[in-house]
């Protein structure tokens, strides 16, 4: 499904600093940025240049210290804590540069870790947890710990945990930055179809342009703001 | 459910499960310390108030806490058996024994130390009085002789007390013609003779106490009144069954404190060991715990999944602890009785409160120690979380 106009993202004003000790540090200041809906968007830039911190912000897991995000019809810089916490349950899903697997669970387990918040019943957990692992190939490693899996294999299963709750948003924080070549493109192919095929909007920050080729867009962040485009 | 799931808290325990053992281990010796000294005040009162029958009356000098201490003169005693409340046996008399208590020393068979002993004269309705004790081998002493029978705790652990044996005190030789069972009472650490004999022996005018079995056990009060206010009589009435629990208070409430005082002391070691443990389980996974966070998991699952790994941790500690004092049940310890100053042979025993408490103390211990690091977990930034990869 390509991207249509109606932007699912909205950021206006977007600030933020961090505090070291008594010294104040911008990280982002006046950041404007739209997102389509089943927009496929890479956010690149040298270290510090803020682009973790505003897909973190986008991702609802960071606070802003002014302007404001709405996603869809939410805008998540008013939600408190424990709203924003179920907000992201619902409407966010998170791929990790180093996976973030729960290690004392299996394949099946992690991935539905998210729908135990949900209220769903155990069988109709496992009907979504056994759709996400046939999506991402890896229904045949449902009972499989992430030690016993390939780091390609693991990040699969992130990815099947990310789509799990069916959100409209994933935020992948260098997807690939783990990975060697083959099992890189393996998983750009997958987010690539999370996209086409199921409609999702992916915001990727990656410092690899060939990750960064994949995507519809690419935001270059320098020094906390965004080039034009 | 909202939670994390509980497999989450039980895997981590066994992943590290060195490291749990450990750590179950320190607490689950404070749990051994805590159940042993439960098990033993509760061995102890179960041996003394088991010596007692709450249809029993004992009676003492006034203000005597023991038989030991306690004189009934021998007119103060055909009084006493006058009184209506007293049973009347098969055979026509009254079912009142007048009994000599006196402590001499013997040698113990394993380490030839001296030890008080409690050498009891009986009248011939002694034993029918305490039907906990029945004659095991050989015979009762007969009356007017130099014979005695000795408790089965005593025959086997002291010189001269077996079966066939002779034993010397009050300037005479005694032949021990049976030996006696009494159970778990404080009987089995007594030897027992004709009380007439032994008064001639150890120059006694007095008796020491007077034991009966009452016609009616609701009739207690009324007898109590009346013969503690009898200007002629200069004693008190008790029943048997709480005579004995008095006789146990002073050494029950040592071994409490005593127990109390290593409990606490020891528990501190343990609380802190659990938290260290603890503290080290937030600390390796914090990516987790981030990731938890990001996946839309409240402060409150990761504080409930790390309390309740910790009271897992408690419990292991509490099953190790309890596992290990339900040995202690084989142990015979023989000690003083301060009250009679006697000596007097129990055993641990558990009972299923003891086993509650016990369990329960370690999930407070588990409890103290995973709070903290639990509410580290639950305070912890989510983007400072995820970057500790």
């Amino acid at each position: 499904m390509p991207a249509s106009g109606e932007p699912i993202v909205v950021i206006r004003n977007l600030a933020k600093s961090y505090r070291r000790g008594s010294q104040v540090i911008p990280v982002l200041s006046d950041i404007n940025f739209d997102i389509a809906r089943g927009e496929f968007v890479a956010l690149m830039g040298p270290s510090g240049s803020g682009k973790s911190t505003l897909l973190n912000l986008i991702a609802g897991i960071d606070s802003a210290d002014a302007g404001s995000i709405r996603i869809g019809e939410v805008e998540i810089t008013r939600l408190a804590e424990s709203e924003l916490a179920r907000w992201r349950a619902g409407n966010v899903g998170f791929i990790f540069q180093f996976y973030n697997l729960i290690p004392v669970l299996t394949a099946y387990e992690n991935v539905e870790l998210p729908l135990l918040l949900t209220g769903l019943k155990r069988r109709q957990r496992r009907e979504h947890v056994e759709a996400a692992l046939s999506v991402v190939g890896l229904a045949d490693r449902m009972e499989h710990y992430p030690s016993q899996l390939s780091g390609g294999q693991q990040q699969r299963v992130a990815i099947a945990r990310a789509i799990v709750t069916d959100p409209e948003i994933l935020v992948a924080d260098e997807p690939t930055g783990d990975l060697d070549r083959v099992s890189a493109e393996e998983i750009l192919k997958l987010m690539d179809r999370l996209v086409h095929d199921f409609g999702k909007t992916v915001i990727m920050v990656t410092h690899d342009p060939r990750a960064a080729e994949k995507a519809h867009l690419i935001r270059h962040l320098e020094k906390g703001e965004l080039s034009p485009i | 459910m909202k939670g994390i799931p509980y497999s989450y808290s039980m895997r981590n325990l066994w992943t590290r499960r060195f490291t749990t053992l450990l750590t179950a281990s320190g607490m689950g010796l404070v749990v051994f310390v805590f159940a042993a000294t439960l098990m033993l005040t509760e061995g102890l009162q179960k041996t003394l108030v088991a010596t007692g029958s709450p249809d029993n009356v004992m009676v003492l000098r006034k203000s005597s806490n023991s038989e030991v201490q306690s004189g009934v003169e021998r007119a103060q005693a055909e009084l006493l058996e006058s009184q209506p409340e007293v049973a009347i046996g098969p055979d026509g008399n009254p079912l009142l024994a007048k009994e000599l208590v006196v402590l001499i020393n013997l040698k113990k068979r394993d380490s030839n130390k001296p030890s008080n002993v409690v050498i009891r004269g009986i009248s011939a309705v002694s034993l029918q009085l305490r039907p906990a004790v029945v004659l095991k081998e050989g015979r009762m002493p007969r009356a007017g002789s130099a014979e005695v029978v000795a408790g089965a705790s005593l025959a086997r652990r002291f010189h001269g007390c077996g079966l066939g044996e002779t034993l010397r005190f009050g300037m005479r030789d005694w032949r021990v013609v049976g030996v006696f069972d009494a159970g778990s009472t404080g009987f089995s650490s007594e030897i027992w003779g004709d009380v007439d004999q032994m008064m001639q022996a150890f120059r006694r005018p007095v008796y020491s106490s007077v034991i009966f079995r009452l016609k009616d056990t609701t009739g207690f009060d009324a007898y109590k009144a009346r013969v503690e206010g009898d200007p002629r009589l200069t004693v008190e009435a008790k029943r048997e069954t709480r005579y004995y629990l008095d006789q146990s208070e002073a050494m029950s409430q040592f071994l409490n404190i005593l127990g109390m005082v290593l409990t606490v002391v020891f528990s501190i070691g343990a609380v802190i060991g659990a938290t260290i443990t603890m503290y080290a389980a937030v600390a390796n996974r914090v990516t987790e715990i981030g990731t938890l966070r990001a996946l839309g998991f409240q402060r409150r699952s990761i504080m409930s999944a790390f309390v309740l790994e910790s009271l897992l941790l408690g419990l292991c500690g509490g099953i190790l602890g309890v596992v290990g004092a339900s040995f202690m049940q084989l142990i015979t310890i023989s000690t003083m009785n301060w009250a009679s100053f006697s000596e007097l042979a129990f055993s641990f025993a558990l009972t299923f409160g003891i086993l509650w408490k016990s369990l329960l103390f370690s999930l407070v211990m588990g409890f103290m120690g995973g709070a903290l690091p639990a509410v580290r977990a639950a305070r912890m930034n989510i983007v400072v979380a995820l970057r500790a990869t």
